[in-house]
C-alpha cells in the first residue's frame, strides 16, 4: 500500500447488517492518515433486506466513488453468498474476507430458488485468495450481533497498513459512548483472526 | 483549514449554511432525504419538511421574496411535482437567493424512473449548477446563490445518487450570514397577469442571454489542457470516471451546464482533433454542441440509459480507439447466488395487510413507499404503481371504468399527505365505491423515518398538531372510515371483507409503527416451530418473512425455522399456521 496506487475496498452483505458504519470507519481512517478519499453508499430502497454493496477507494487523488470490476484489493463480506455474487470486482490478485454466516432470503423460502448446499465449496471454487471466519460468533462473543461489522473492520485492519490508534480514535468517535466497549471489544476479535 | 469526509448530501448542507442560507424545506426522497436531515443540525437556520416538494418549493419561493436566502430539497421526481411553481417563479424572479437541490437517480436504484433534471432547466429556462464530488456540492450552493441574486433568478443545483451518497475529502469554512431584508411590495413584477407576464416573459429571455455570457466566464466551467487528440466535455459525476479513463485528454469541464456557453464550446472545440461527450443520462450537452454545428461524438460510445461507470467508460475508449474486445477476466460470479431482492422488513405492519388482500384477489393499486415491495412474490399483492398519490386516485379511474372487478388502492401515511388527499376527495365528490387502504407506520419509512404532518413532530423534533387521517377522510365525504391493527390478522380478514362489500367508498387505515422506528424494538420475543407439528405446508412462508427460513435438504424435503437474531415476535406465522407448530418461544428450537 503506497500513496501513489489507489487502494480499492468492496463491502458486501444484507441491508441492516451494518455496511454503511463499516464503510465510514475505513473512510475516516484513510482520511486521518493523509490520503485522498471517496466511497458509495447504498441508501434507500436498495435497503431492506436485500442485496448491499459499499464501495471505498483512498491514494493519493481519487477520481471515481465506484471501483472498477475486477480491480478490488480487499472483498469484505458480511455474508457468504453475497462474496460470491460480488466476486467479480476482486483483483486477480485480491483478498476476499468472508464472514461465514448464512442468511437465507426470501427467494429460497417461497421456492423461487435454491441457497447452495455447500457455500463454502462455492467460496473455494471462486476465490484464489480467500479468508472465512464466523464473524457472527465472534460479536456475539463481544456482546451484540449488531457488532458483525466492527468484527470485520477489525479483521480487515490486520491488512491495511493504517495505524492501530487511527482506528481505536475513529472508532471512539464513531460509535456511541454507550456501545464503545462492546465495539472495541469487537474489532480486537476481528484483529486477532487467524 | 478543517477537512472532512462527507457525503454530496452532508456538503450540500454544509455549503448552504456557510453561505448564509436562513430557510430550507424539503419533502424526503432518496437520493436527496439527507441534504435537510443535515442542515437542520447547523444553527441559525429555519427547516422543514413540507407536506409536498410542491409546498416546500412555494414555501421558499416566499422566503426569497422576503429577502431570505432559501434551498428546496427534492428527488428528480419531486421537482415535476413542484414544476408549476418552478415555471411561473423564473418569471416573477427571487429576491433572496434561492437554490433548487434536485438528486437525479440514474439506475433507478431508489426510484420508478430516470430524469435528467436538466431538461427541466432548460425547460423553465433557469441556470442549472452540477457538482462533481463533495467539495463542489459544498462550493456551489454558494455560487447559486450568488447567481440567484444578481439575476434574480431561481437556480437549481443538480445532483444524482453517486453526488449525494458519495463521499469525498471536504475543506470546512465558516458562514457568512444573511439577513433578510424583507418584502419589498411590487405587483409589476411579482404579480403574473397578463399583461404583467407577457414583460417578464421578454424579460426572461433577456436574463438568459446574460446569463449565457456569464456561464462562458465562469471559473466553474474550465478547460483543463491535455492533449489535443481527445477534448471531452463532461459535467457533474461523469466527469470523475472520464477524467481516471482518459487521464491524459483535455476536459472541458461545466459546473454550470445551462444556459450552454456556447463561446466555451467553440473554443474548446478548436484545441482538439475530436470531441467526446460523457453525460449521465439524457444526450443534453451533446445535442447542443452538435447543433452549434461541431462535429462530436457521444451517444454513439457513450449509454444513455443508467448510470456510468469505469467499466462503461473503459468500454466506450475501447471502441473510440478501435481496439478489439478484450478476453473476459479470471473469476465471474456463479450462477448459483440466488437473488436476494429487498423485502418487508420482519415485523413489518404491511407484510399482513398484503397477505390478507392477496387472497381476495382484487386489482391493487399501489404507491411510492416501502409497500411497493408487496409487488414480489410470494405477496404478488401489487398490480399496478405510477407515482405519488396515484395510489387513491387511479383506483378510483379502475374503478369508474365500470368492469365489476373488485380494487383496492393503497397509500402510506407520508404520501397520503403528500398528494392523497386530493384524491380522496374525488372519491367523495364523485361518489367512487372503493376500498382506500392507508398504511399508517407513523413515519415516512422508506426513505429513513422522516416526520410528516401526521407523526405530531416537525424537523427540529418539536411537538406539534398531529394530522389525523380519519378527520381527512371523513372531511373528503367518505362516511365508512375503519381503523385497524395490522396485526391482528382475523379481524383485518373480516374488515376487508365487509368493506369490499360495502356499496360505497371506504377508507381502512391500518395503524401500527414501523418496526425500524426504534432499533431493536421487538413486538415479542421471537417465535419457534415445533418439528412434530410442522407438515411443512408451507404457508407461512407466503407472507415473505426473513426469519421464517426455509432449509433444504439434500432428499428434496425441507424444514422451516426460526432466524431468533431476525424474527421481531409479531406473531403472524403462529395466526396463519395450520397445524399450530408455531408458538411463543418456550425452549423448543425449530433449528
Amino acid at each position: 500500500m503506497t500513496m501513489g496506487e489507489t487502494t480499492n475496498i468492496v463491502l458486501v452483505g444484507v441491508g441492516g447488517q451494518g455496511i454503511l458504519l463499516a464503510g465510514r470507519l475505513i473512510c475516516e481512517v484513510a482520511l486521518a492518515e493523509g490520503y485522498d478519499v471517496k466511497a458509495n453508499e447504498v441508501h434507500g430502497m436498495a435497503q431492506r433486506g436485500g442485496s448491499v454493496i459499499g464501495q471505498i477507494r483512498f491514494g493519493k487523488k481519487v477520481y471515481s466513488p465506484l471501483v472498477k470490476l475486477h480491480s478490488a484489493n480487499y472483498l469484505l463480506a458480511m455474508e457468504i453468498i453475497e462474496a460470491v455474487r460480488y466476486a467479480d470486482y476482486l483483483a486477480p490478485d485480491g483478498l476476499a474476507l468472508i464472514n461465514t454466516q448464512r442468511i437465507i432470503p426470501t427467494t429460497v423460502s417461497s421456492g423461487q430458488a435454491d441457497y447452495p448446499a455447500e457455500p463454502e465449496a462455492l467460496v473455494k471454487e471462486t476465490f484464489e485468495r480467500f479468508q472465512v471466519a464466523d464473524c457472527l460468533k465472534l460479536a456475539l462473543e463481544a456482546g451484540d450481533a449488531r457488532c458483525t461489522n466492527v468484527v470485520m473492520v477489525g479483521w480487515l485492519s490486520r491488512h491495511l497498513a493504517f495505524k492501530e490508534k487511527t482506528w481505536l480514535t475513529v472508532l471512539e468517535r464513531s460509535v456511541k459512548k454507550k456501545f464503545l466497549a462492546i465495539n472495541q471489544k469487537a474489532f480486537a476479535l476481528g484483529k486477532n483472526i487467524i | 483549514m478543517e477537512k472532512a469526509i462527507i457525503s454530496g448530501n452532508e456538503a450540500f448542507a454544509r455549503g448552504a449554511w456557510e453561505a448564509g442560507v436562513n430557510v430550507g424545506a424539503a419533502y424526503p426522497g432518496t437520493p436527496s432525504t439527507e441534504i435537510l436531515e443535515n442542515l437542520v443540525k447547523y444553527p441559525d437556520v429555519y427547516c422543514q419538511w413540507s407536506p409536498n416538494e410542491k409546498v416546500a418549493v412555494e414555501f421558499a419561493a416566499g422566503a426569497s421574496l422576503a429577502g431570505a436566502r432559501s434551498i428546496a430539497c427534492m428527488k428528480h421526481v419531486g421537482l415535476n411535482v413542484a414544476a408549476d411553481p418552478l415555471m411561473t417563479l423564473a418569471y416573477i424572479g427571487v429576491k433572496g437567493g434561492m437554490a433548487l437541490i434536485v438528486a437525479d437517480d440514474p439506475g433507478m436504484h431508489s426510484s420508478q424512473n430516470e430524469q435528467d433534471t436538466r431538461q427541466y432547466a432548460r425547460f423553465a429556462k433557469v441556470p442549472i449548477l452540477e457538482p462533481s464530488d463533495s467539495q463542489e456540492a459544498k462550493e456551489f450552493v454558494g455560487l447559486a446563490f450568488k447567481i440567484s441574486e444578481e439575476f434574480r433568478t431561481p437556480v437549481i443545483v443538480r445532483s444524482t445518487t453517486r453526488i449525494s451518497h458519495s463521499k469525498s475529502v471536504v475543506t470546512l469554512g465558516e458562514r457568512t450570514p444573511h439577513k433578510a431584508d424583507g418584502y419589498e411590495k411590487n405587483p409589476r413584477i411579482y404579480v403574473p397577469v397578463p399583461v404583467n407576464a407577457r414583460r417578464m416573459r421578454i424579460a426572461l429571455e433577456e436574463r438568459l442571454g446574460k446569463l449565457g455570457e456569464l456561464v462562458c466566464h465562469l471559473e466553474q466551467n474550465v478547460i483543463i489542457e491535455g492533449s489535443s487528440e481527445l477534448g471531452i466535455i463532461t459535467s457533474g459525476i461523469a466527469y470523475q470516471y472520464a477524467a481516471e479513463t482518459f487521464p491524459e485528454a483535455s476536459f472541458l469541464k461545466l459546473g454550470m451546464s445551462f444556459p450552454f456557453p456556447d463561446e466555451l464550446i467553440l473554443r474548446f472545440s478548436k484545441m482538439v482533433k475530436r470531441l467526446l461527450v460523457v453525460e449521465e443520462l439524457d444526450n443534453f450537452l451533446e445535442e447542443h454542441v452538435r447543433a452549434l454545428g461541431i462535429c462530436a461524438d457521444g451517444r454513439k460510445y457513450i449509454p444513455g440509459i443508467g448510470e456510468l461507470n469505469l467499466d462503461i467508460l473503459e468500454e466506450a475508449r475501447r471502441k473510440l480507439e478501435g481496439r478489439p474486445e478484450p478476453e473476459k477476466k479470471t473469476v465471474k460470479p456463479s450462477p448459483e447466488v440466488p437473488p436476494r431482492p429487498p423485502v418487508f422488513c420482519p415485523g413489518c405492519p404491511h407484510r399482513g395487510v398484503f397477505f390478507e388482500i392477496s387472497k381476495l384477489k382484487p386489482v391493487v393499486i399501489g404507491d411510492i413507499g416501502c409497500y411497493s415491495l408487496a409487488v414480489f412474490p410470494p405477496l404478488s399483492a401489487m398490480d399496478m404503481i405510477l407515482c405519488m398519490g396515484a395510489g387513491i386516485s387511479s383506483a378510483h379511474g379502475v374503478q369508474k371504468a365500470e368492469t365489476g372487478q373488485k380494487v383496492v388502492g393503497v397509500v402510506g401515511d407520508s404520501t397520503f399527505f403528500h398528494s392523497g388527499i386530493t384524491g380522496l376527495l374525488d372519491i367523495g365528490y364523485n361518489k367512487g365505491k372503493l376500498v382506500i387502504f392507508v398504511l399508517d407506520n407513523r413515519s415516512t419509512a422508506m426513505t429513513g423515518h422522516q416526520d410528516h404532518p401526521g407523526t405530531g413532530r416537525t424537523l427540529t423534533g418539536q411537538p406539534t398538531h398531529e394530522a389525523s387521517i380519519e378527520a381527512f377522510a371523513r372531511a373528503c365525504g367518505i362516511r365508512r372510515v375503519v381503523t385497524v391493527n395490522p396485526y391482528d390478522l382475523q379481524n383485518l380478514r373480516k374488515v376487508i371483507k365487509e368493506e369490499m362489500e360495502a356499496d360505497e367508498a371506504s377508507v381502512i387505515i391500518a395503524r401500527a409503527p414501523c418496526i425500524l422506528l426504534e432499533q431493536s424494538r421487538r413486538l415479542g420475543e421471537p417465535v419457534s416451530i415445533c418439528r412434530d407439528k410442522c407438515k411443512t405446508c408451507g404457508v407461512c412462508l407466503k407472507l415473505s418473512c426473513p426469519a421464517l427460513e426455509k432449509h433444504q435438504k439434500p432428499d428434496g424435503t425441507f424444514t422451516i425455522a426460526v432466524n431468533p437474531v431476525l424474527c421481531r415476535g409479531c406473531e403472524l406465522c403462529i395466526q396463519v399456521c395450520p397445524t399450530g407448530a408455531v408458538s411463543k418461544s418456550s425452549g423448543e428450537k425449530g433449528s
